[in-house]
């Protein structure tokens, strides 16, 4: 099996799961399911970690794979935050 | 040394607790431990990625400490009711991250191609792919974020702060692209052969942006071509840049041309149906992280990246299905009224206007009462006012509830998390199929700020723009209050004939000010 194939394989199966955890949260909780899902988009940060820290590269990619690192960190830190003040306003007893 | 194994497992590790952190979202319970294990997944992968390479530091730190300072004092000083902008703004972010990450990729691919090494067909193809998915994501959501802060395509004057991004963003944009075709063009060994047009063309479409990007309406003649023009040409460009790799000017050009085509794509679209392009940038962000997980070959992201481009496709399907229309209709269409929709002055002939005294009489005794909150509730505030009115209603013995219909406000759950804040009860949130079952036993429905989502015509005219749309059938109510500031149309731009029926009265006011006269109404009364 190919790389390719390979990481398909993965891609598809990782939809499949994506359709069948999701389609059971309720509409309550659309709201911090978009923001949280949203900051584990910023996975993107290790592709941007990984070209940033390359030694011994032009300057335009560290440039560029820097202000990747700056964009993800805002959508993970920023995500993750959002979402955990969001809940516990859910969580809230009185 | 951490070996490459080990570090694959590390991110097999980081996928799973992903899973778990959306499985973990579908109950309020086990939310907030979810989140936590996105967040421990996320920590797995940067510590896997960063652990026992050789590494130049200093970009990486600089970046991730600016990132963390915006982040935090974003997420920390957003207002509830400007949840949706948030939202819009992040996923913006993730879709800019892949952008830069595959241009980063394909100067070390070409580096490595000069020396030798082959250039696969896989990573071309992931390369143009997140050039495209990533620029629509970063301009849409710009757009998005503009209409829902509202300080784009309007007409009005803009506060200073806005005035500030509109034109701070537009000009960057404009001026980035500049920098570039001078940089490229008489910097450094100046450009190779051809390159010319294709480097002033990233200019043009970029002063192009930030030329829309300035327009005070949503619309222009010629609009949809240029929609059509800007996605053949991006395909193009994209199949291009797979078929010559080695030629960085098209990369350019073509997350150029991609830009153009997020901006137009979102700028015209109406704030109703903003809940549908948020769910559908979510899941734009997703995939291009997918897609950058295919440039550089790493499961993690691609896990990660389809597991959030799902969960955006589900929700933008619950939100159109919500809104009885196709995402094509959303997306190029437009709703409006037709020549059948009847004249309003007919249809509000006998229209009452009401009192908060009149209200509370109506209140008083009532068994069951339902809240159904729209946008109007956000506008004004008013939550926390009207769960202080729920709780003095339940305190006289009624049972107070909950409607929330799946599209009310601007993005998917936006009315839930408002209510939320104000301390009501996840139990008292109840969705719109549950209610309409029960609506027969319901004293009394109070509408606030909601117009489309309540209009009876979904159901009996089928000839209504918004024939066959799910609706909240507060008409089968006992009595229903609307309070609106007016009786002006909703989204859809038609008369809404449950305001001028028998058990429906009228209360024209300000959402917050509205609630809180009729809760000093009911305490007088008692």
């Amino acid at each position: 099996m190919g790389t390719f194939v390979a990481a398909f394989t993965v891609f598809v199966l990782a939809v499949f799961i994506g359709f069948e955890v999701i389609s059971k949260v309720p509409s309550t909780l659309h709201t911090p399911l978009m923001s949280g899902s949203n900051a584990i988009s910023g996975i993107t940060i290790v592709g941007a970690l990984i070209l940033a820290g390359q030694p011994d590269t032009p300057r335009i990619v560290h440039l560029l794979a820097g202000v990747a690192v700056v964009f993800a960190t805002i959508n993970v830190v920023g995500g993750y935050l959002v979402t955990h003040r969001m809940l516990g306003m859910f969580r809230r007893k009185r | 040394m951490l070996t490459q194994d080990l570090r694959d497992l590390a991110y097999l590790l980081a996928a799973v607790l992903f899973i778990f952190d959306l499985k973990w979202m579908s109950h309020p319970r086990t939310a907030v431990r979810g989140n936590w294990a996105g967040v421990f997944g996320m920590a797995i992968a940067i510590v896997a990625t960063l652990a026992g390479e050789p590494m130049t530091w200093q970009y990486i730190l600089t970046g991730a400490v600016i990132g963390t300072v915006i982040g935090v004092v974003m997420a920390t000083r957003v207002k509830m009711t400007a949840m949706p902008e948030m939202v819009g703004i992040l996923n913006g972010f993730g879709g800019g991250a892949s952008v830069l990450v595959a241009g980063a990729a394909l100067v070390m691919a070409q580096r490595a191609l000069a020396a030798g090494t082959p250039f696969g067909m896989q990573e071309r193809v992931a390369t143009a792919a997140s050039a495209i998915i990533g620029a629509v994501t970063f301009f849409g959501s710009y757009v998005a974020f503009g209409k829902l802060a509202e300080f784009l395509a309007v007409k009005w004057d803009l506060k200073p702060w806005q005035s500030a991004i509109k034109y701070g963003f537009a000009a960057v944009t404009a001026l980035g692209g500049l920098a570039y075709a001078l940089v490229a063009t008489f910097g450094g060994g100046g450009l190779p052969e051809g390159a010319a047009p294709l480097v002033w063309g990233t200019f043009l479409c970029f002063a192009a942006v930030g030329g829309l990007l300035l327009l005070r309406r949503s619309r222009f003649p010629g609009m949809d071509a240029l929609k059509w023009a800007a996605a053949a040409a991006s395909l193009a460009l994209g199949a291009m840049l797979v078929v010559q790799p080695e030629n960085g000017a098209l990369f350019w050009l073509l997350a150029a041309v991609s830009s153009l085509l997020g901006v137009l794509l979102t700028i015209s679209i109406g704030g109703a149906d903003m809940p549908v392009t948020i769910a559908l940038l979510n899941s734009y962000s997703g995939l291009a992280g997918a897609a950058t997980g295919f440039v550089i070959n790493n499961n993690v992201l691609i896990v990660a990246g389809s597991l959030v481009g799902a969960s955006g496709i589900i929700l933008t399907r619950i939100m159109c299905k919500a809104m009885n229309r196709s995402l094509a209709n959303v997306l190029f269409g437009t709703l409006g009224p037709t020549s059948d929709t009847p004249d309003a002055d007919e249809v509000y002939r006998t229209v009452k206007a009401t009192s908060p005294e009149e209200i509370a009489m109506t209140l008083d005794g009532a068994q069951r009462v339902i809240i159904v909150p729209g946008y109007g509730m956000a506008v004004a505030q008013a939550q926390h006012a009207v769960q202080a009115l729920a709780a003095l209603l339940e305190q006289r013995g009624s049972q107070v509830e909950f409607a929330i219909h799946p599209v009310a406000g601007r993005m998917p759950g936006h009315m839930n998390v408002l209510l939320a804040e104000a301390n009501v009860a996840y139990e008292k949130l109840r969705e719109m199929d549950d209610v309409n079952a029960e609506m027969e036993q319901v004293d009394v429905a109070i509408v606030l700020g909601a117009n489309d989502v309540v209009n009876p015509v979904a159901i009996t005219d089928p000839k209504s723009p918004i024939a066959g749309m799910p609706i909240i059938d507060v008409s089968r109510a006992r009595n229903v209050i609307m309070i609106k500031r007016s009786l002006s149309p909703g989204f859809a731009g038609i008369p809404n004939p449950l305001f001028a029926a028998a058990n429906c009265q009228m209360f024209f006011s300000d959402g917050k000010k509205a609630i809180n006269e009729i809760i000093q109404a009911v305490k007088e009364a008692s």
